[in-house]
């Protein structure tokens, strides 16, 4: 099969199709030239690339199950563990399945036409995709806002590794801003199917009812603990870090993050630099809030957003793409805590939109070359003025 | 004022294949070979003996017509018997078949006490000249040049590489002198960096004439390169020398006895080595007498110098010049099911990434020369920071090369680096990319435009 793809033969056009793909059975025979390196670290960029994946898995069984929780608690039906889970998992399996094919796909013909090798890039793409989106969105816009971000989020810069954006925070922001009635507002969250919701069900997500309390006065904690408390729904700290609250698919559970983010640590694949300044930033900004609190979501408990809406997954998974954030070791701080503090900002201060992290990672991104542009400067610097002395 | 410094970043790779302290005696070599190409700075070789001439040791064969006073010189005493052209006509090798016994070429003992000129005149004509590199770009150094200190390392953190006090053993007399007149080229100090975890060597102890500085760390402790980036930074316009600790006894050798010894120890290292040890024998030697015992050589990646800046030679190949080892590795060409995603405690890796459990295993690797994935643009950040102990940003060094930023080169730092500082970062990088190549590439772009 082999020589059909190679130069001259009937398929050359698909080579770099064929190369992708063998390569993922077997690790290629490629050895080192004579010159230079003679021997190659074991790791390469797949390897990175699954352990990133492996560690989103946590995070999406546990939207896959509470996608069912919450399906449950609105229609105040008795469901059991398998119950919740098959039900999440019809849910999500077909997001996660288009948001792959369609990728592959864009990025497959890219490949082609350009003629350069299929990377692994979007093994992590699909998966982020996938887990940032409501759970019941019309699989027609999942579809187009994977084209949309492969293509202009990432191949008309050139592809991995050349992109200036998070492609999977492209593909939400294009949603969010194309199709706003799918992407917010209380009624995307939790899916009713053909039953209809117990009386009394709001599916506000706890940033909405948070900012709902801003205008009519109830303390944050106070509105969210009694928030669909009549249909055993809670709102309470360890419940929003546990993840039981409605919300994307992957983003609710803080500790299925924080799994995440330590396999990512721990394997050395993302900076923890970023996770701590994101996390850090982000409680500052809290205790700033609270400092200058004029109404209830800004007086709400510090560590609160920590563990509401996505900041968690977004700080873990988005805002440590290594592509797309600082690349200098004091860039990665700035560029996490900024992260941090510009999502309580936009939360707060911002009503038109209920989730600030999403815009934090992609105005972050855009700044991320002009951080690292002053560090590289201050490194330039040192070494001239060590030429003067 | 001497220095200490303790190194954090770097990686030492610890493989199988250790040659033991021992000198082994192996059949001495036939034929040896002066080959231009281990001389990157060389732009238009001339070669000054034809096919049947006889040579002494030191009789010189090559010299650069761009920097003529600068003579390569026969390691041995025999007849050229082969001038081997490629493409082009490039001149790649110039192989002396040698006598049973070397005949030296003897120009007296030299008087240290001569002006700088002549000194530099009369070691240009010796053949031990091409040992001083001159920073920036690692190329022989210009007589002409006085530069503003010399540096030599006194140890060699590479894989496997030759243990430098073992080599010199007996040496110290030369070595001595070698300092001695490399003190006279330099307006500044010569700087002798030593293993500070270990003692200092008999070779080194009570030297004269030479700033000891005590580096320790992982490789690259033992790189010139990072001692000089931590002793006295190269900048625009700086010209610094080095000069391996073989070259200084070499040139010793000379100032005291007049001749171009090119008599070295070497250590035969490597996996598939089949007899490890230490064996004396010239510069550019053939090593096919060494690998005896090998089975299949063809299945084998035969390494003149280390796993991380050699270069793969045949089974009947020569030494490179300024190489004091050999290694042998199996080749890695084959596929591997799954073997981007199987878990392994036995393949050697930096990273942890999932299923690399070799940082958990101790002791050594056995390695090949499969590259263990297919080249890919940049993406993971922060890696090669971790393996350069410099204050340099090699990812934004390296884009700058690639884009052929001219301003961006120079003030990110490539005067400070060669090939071999960046080996580790080549050998680290899950994107496979070819970094030393690429710094070469880099430093000819400043050097000739």
């Amino acid at each position: 099969m082999k020589p059909n793809f190679e130069k001259g033969g009937k398929w050359e056009k698909f080579h770099t199709l064929y190369e992708g793909h063998r390569t993922i059975a077997f690790a290629p025979d490629l050895i080192t030239k004579s010159k230079g390196a003679q021997i190659k670290d074991a790791t390469d960029l797949k390897r990175v690339m699954i352990t990133v994946v492996i560690a989103m898995i946590p995070a999406l069984l546990f939207g896959i199950l509470n996608i069912g929780h919450q399906h449950f608690i609105a229609t105040g039906a008795e469901g059991t563990f398998l119950d919740k889970a098959i039900f999440g998992a019809l849910s999500v399996l077909p997001i996660l399945i288009v948001s792959y094919a369609v990728g592959l796909a864009t990025e497959f013909t890219f490949c082609v036409i350009r003629n350069h090798p299929i990377s692994e890039g979007y093994l992590v793409t699909g998966m982020l995709i996938a887990l940032v989106m409501p759970p019941f969105i019309p699989l027609w816009q999942v579809a187009l806002a994977t084209i949309f971000a492969v293509v202009i989020g990432k191949e008309v810069f050139g592809g991995t590794g050349m992109n200036i954006l998070n492609v999977a925070m492209t593909a939400r922001a294009f949603l969010y801003f194309a199709y706003p009635a799918q992407i917010s507002g209380d009624l995307v969250w939790t899916y009713l199917g053909d039953k209809t919701a117990v009386d009394g069900f709001s599916g506000a997500t706890a940033l909405a009812v948070a900012y709902n309390s801003s205008i009519d006065g109830t303390p944050v904690v106070e509105a969210l603990s009694t928030h669909n408390a009549a249909m055993g729904a809670d709102y309470s700290f360890m419940s929003m870090f546990m993840g039981w609250i409605p919300g994307s698919i992957g983003e609710t559970s803080t500790l299925m993050a924080l799994v995440g983010a330590v396999i990512l640590v721990a394997t050395g694949v993302a900076s923890w630099k970023i996770i701590v300044g994101g996390f850090g930033g982000a409680y500052i900004m809290g205790l700033v809030m609270n400092a200058l609190a004029v109404n209830e979501y800004m007086a709400m408990p510090a560590e609160y957003h920590l563990v509401m809406g996505g900041l968690a997954f977004g700080v873990v998974f988005m805002a440590t793409d290594p592509v797309s954030a600082a690349q200098t070791e004091l860039g990665k701080w700035i560029y996490g805590i900024l992260i941090g503090v510009f999502t309580v900002i936009i939360r707060v201060t911002n009503p038109a939109y209920p989730e600030g992290i999403m815009l934090a990672v992609l105005f972050m991104n855009v700044v991320a070359p002009l951080i690292d542009h002053y560090v590289v400067k201050a490194n330039k610097t040192r070494r001239l003025q060590r030429a003067t002395v | 004022m001497s220095k200490i410094v303790k190194l954090k970043k770097g990686f030492d790779l610890k493989l199988v294949g250790k040659a033991p302290l021992e000198l082994i005696q192996a059949a001495s070599a036939t034929t040896f070979a002066i080959k231009p190409t281990d001389f990157p700075g060389i732009q238009r070789p001339k070669v000054l003996v034809n096919e049947g001439d006889t040579v002494k040791a030191g009789t010189p064969i090559l010299l650069d017509k761009a920097m003529d006073q600068v003579i390569y010189a026969s390691p041995v005493s025999g007849e050229i018997v082969e001038i081997k052209r490629g493409d082009k006509r490039k001149l790649l090798e110039i192989k002396i078949l040698a006598d049973s016994s070397v005949l030296h070429e003897n120009v007296g003992a030299l008087d240290l006490g001569q002006d700088r000129a002549s000194l530099a005149a009369k070691l240009a004509a010796s053949g031990v000249w091409p040992n001083i590199i001159q920073r920036p770009f690692g190329i022989v150094a210009n007589p002409a040049d006085s530069p503003k200190a010399i540096f030599v390392s006194g140890f060699d953190t590479h894989p496997l590489a030759a243990e430098v006090p073992f080599i010199l053993q007996g040496e110290a007399r030369y070595f001595q002198a070698g300092i001695d007149a490399l003190a006279k080229l330099t307006t500044g100090k010569v700087h002798l960096n030593v293993d500070g975890a270990k003692q200092v060597p008999e070779v080194f102890a009570g030297i004269k004439n030479a700033q000891v500085n005590q580096f320790s760390g992982p490789h690259p402790a033992g790189n010139v390169g990072t001692q000089i980036h931590h002793l006295d930074p190269i900048n625009k316009g700086d010209i610094a020398w080095t000069v391996s600790a073989y070259g200084v006894s070499q040139i010793g050798k000379f100032v005291l006895e007049g001749i171009y010894d090119a008599s070295k120890v070497i250590a035969l290292t490597g996996s598939e080595m089949s007899q490890k040890g230490y064996v004396k024998t010239y510069t550019g030697a053939n090593v096919s007498t060494f690998l005896g015992g090998i089975a299949q050589p063809e299945t084998l990646r035969i390494i003149s110098g280390n796993v991380l800046t050699g270069e793969k030679i045949e089974k009947d190949g020569y030494l490179g010049f300024y190489h004091n080892q050999v290694t042998v590795i199996p080749e890695g060409k084959y596929e591997e099911f799954l073997g981007w995603l199987k878990p392994s405690a036995s393949k050697l890796s930096f990273h942890k990434a999932l299923g690399m459990f070799s940082f958990l295993k101790g002791g050594e690797f056995k390695v090949d020369t499969n590259t263990h994935g297919e080249e890919r643009p940049f993406v993971v950040s922060g890696v090669f920071e971790k393996v350069m102990p410099m204050d340099i940003l090699p990812t934004y060094l390296f884009k700058a090369i690639v884009t052929e930023d001219f301003d961006e080169m120079e003030e990110l730092g490539l005067y400070e680096v060669i090939e071999e500082d960046v080996a580790l970062c080549e050998f680290v990088d899950p994107s496979k990319n070819e970094l030393q190549e690429l710094v070469r590439h880099g430093i000819e772009l400043l050097m000739y435009n």
